[in-house]
């Protein structure tokens, strides 16, 4: 089975200040796939998120180089137009961050700001990306209390809502359970094996058993490097490098 | 012995901390107490409902309103001024600027700078740029005065709030297409809502609580200001000329004047808190 390339990642570099923290990555991301990257803390699996979305611009004294090609384009290039380009990749951060409104506005905000203004469609989508979290029935009554009054586990997946009414092609997943209790883990993960039949995925996590759970393709970094990629199947049953070996045996857990 | 020694100690700092507390409450009590006393007799309906009549300044008829709508002209219209500018600049410097440290952090040493300069040099600057216009003394000048010393006030103040917010919700933001300056004055301006009146309110206490910027700018007069080119007077300028009088009817009324701008900044107070809370409820709450 022949995956196709959704993202490109070649010779990328990534320096903050003199530290080195991505050391030339080359992976493709395969289209509509749950691909997990899987290594310890602190060895740059989120700054590779990010720059897949250049959220790393926020940081000035981050400094990346090498190509991110994004169908056909390369999204490192200085004329990419960022906000178009973070549209078409929702992130779902460690800890929920809705935005200070209403349910109802956090879903609608990204609409409103693109321009699609319709009172009707605007309530149309409410409904379809909550139901398709699976929060509807939970807050259906209450769209317009602040999202802040939510539980923790409800306030992420608001938030996966939130991403998926812009439409994005992919979603960018940082560590997205972290913060929550095992039954919301799940829920999320749950959705996460649900969506990735129409969305490209990518999740960076530390945990061992969520990556075997649900991933499709495995990037394995360690201190900035990328020891191991490839399908999951393949990397859980026969890891070719030492390290990877071990991480999955949990020595390094 | 030693564990006795401990406990000497212990209650040492513990009676500090109480008498210091103790005595910033006596201060604060017999300050709003003296000025009722002094000033409650003084007030009338009259006192907040007249201009000064001929014998005012001997203890006759009349009241302050002009200081009343002087004041309350003046330190709006520098407060709203302040605002256009105020928010804008700590925005961006907490949204656009946010990576740049180094210029960030020249902003804010640039505006606590201006912020410690005393209120009679803007009173002083203020003048010297009337001049240079041939301006008089006017409303106009005294609001452009105002607006200048409240706003690194304002800027820092809003500064200190803005810069707590959480750098996720930002970026949760930016990742859903919006831009900068959307995210900006939707998300974070609103996140923090609560802390940007409570800046307004802050620059509105120190603007119509101040009499030496005014001093040369906004002058005084017993009329009410028919333009923003009159003269006006202002409440802590009515007190100064009032409190300065030998005659015992006119220092009461100075003191009477003094509960009025209280209370002035207390119902503003009250007022924009009672607002703010609706807001306060949409925040994020970092874990």
């Amino acid at each position: 089975m022949e995956n196709t390339t959704k993202i490109a990642i070649s010779n990328l570099n990534c320096h903050i200040g003199n530290k080195l923290v991505l050391d030339d990555i080359n992976v493709n991301i395969p289209e509509r796939k749950l691909t997990v990257i899987l290594g310890p803390s602190g060895c740059g699996k989120t700054t590779l998120l990010k720059s897949m979305n250049r959220l790393t611009d926020l940081y000035p004294e981050v400094k990346i180089d090498g190509s991110i090609v994004f169908d056909n384009e390369d999204i490192l290039h200085p004329r990419t137009e960022i906000p178009q380009l973070r549209k078409r990749m929702g992130l779902l951060s460690q800890q929920p961050y809705p935005l200070p409104m209403s349910i109802y506005k956090n879903i609608t905000y990204g609409l409103r700001i693109g321009g699609r203004q319709q009172k009707a469609t605007l309530n149309g989508r409410v409904e379809q990306y909550l139901r398709q979290v699976s929060l509807w029935d939970e807050v259906k009554d209450r769209l317009h209390d602040p999202a802040s009054a939510l539980s923790i586990g409800q306030q992420q997946r608001l938030c996966l809502a939130r991403g998926l009414a812009v439409d994005p092609e992919i979603i960018l997943a940082d560590e997205p359970t972290s913060a929550l209790d095992p039954v919301s883990s799940k829920e999320i993960e749950e959705l996460f094996l649900k969506l990735k039949n129409r969305y490209t995925i990518v999740v960076v996590t530390h945990i061992l058993r969520q990556a075997r759970r649900i991933a499709d393709y495995i990037i394995f970094m360690y201190l900035g490097k990328i020891i191991e990629h490839g399908p999951a199947a393949e990397f859980f049953e026969n890891p070719k490098n030492e390290m990877a070996k071990a991480y999955i045996q949990g020595l390094y857990n | 012995m030693k564990k006795k020694l401990k406990y000497i100690e212990e209650y040492f700092f513990r009676g500090i901390m109480f008498a210091s507390t103790l005595f910033i409450m006596i201060i604060l009590l017999t300050l709003i107490g003296s000025i009722l006393i002094k000033g409650l007799p003084a007030l009338s309906w009259e006192m907040i409902t007249q201009t000064p009549k001929g014998g005012f300044y001997f203890g006759k008829e009349g009241g302050v309103l002009n200081a009343i709508v002087g004041s309350l002209y003046l330190s709006l219209g520098a407060t709203a001024l302040a605002l256009v500018i105020s928010l804008p600049l700590s925005l961006f410097i907490n949204v656009h600027l946010a990576g740049t440290k180094w210029l960030v952090n020249s902003i804010r040493f640039l505006l606590d700078l201006l912020w410690g300069i005393p209120s009679i040099v803007y009173g002083a600057f203020g003048f010297t740029i009337m001049m240079y216009f041939g301006m008089r003394t006017s409303l106009l000048a005294g609001i452009i005065t105002v607006t200048l010393f409240i706003i690194p006030i304002m800027v820092r103040s809003m500064d200190e709030v803005l810069k707590t917010a959480p750098r996720g919700l930002l970026e949760a933001s930016l990742s859903l297409g919006s831009t900068k300056s959307e995210t900006a004055y939707f998300i974070l301006a609103r996140q923090c809502i609560t802390g940007i009146i409570t800046a307004i309110l802050l620059a509105f206490g120190r603007a119509i609580g101040d009499a030496a910027s005014v001093l040369f700018t906004a002058g005084y007069t017993d009329y009410l200001p028919g333009s923003i080119t009159d003269p006006v007077a202002t409440l802590p300028l009515s007190i100064f000329f009032q409190l300065s009088s030998p005659i015992p009817e006119v220092q009461q009324r100075a003191y009477g004047s003094a509960v009025l701008l209280t209370f002035i900044i207390l119902l503003i107070s009250v007022l924009t808190r009672y607002f703010s809370y609706r807001y306060k409820k949409q925040s994020v709450k970092q874990l």
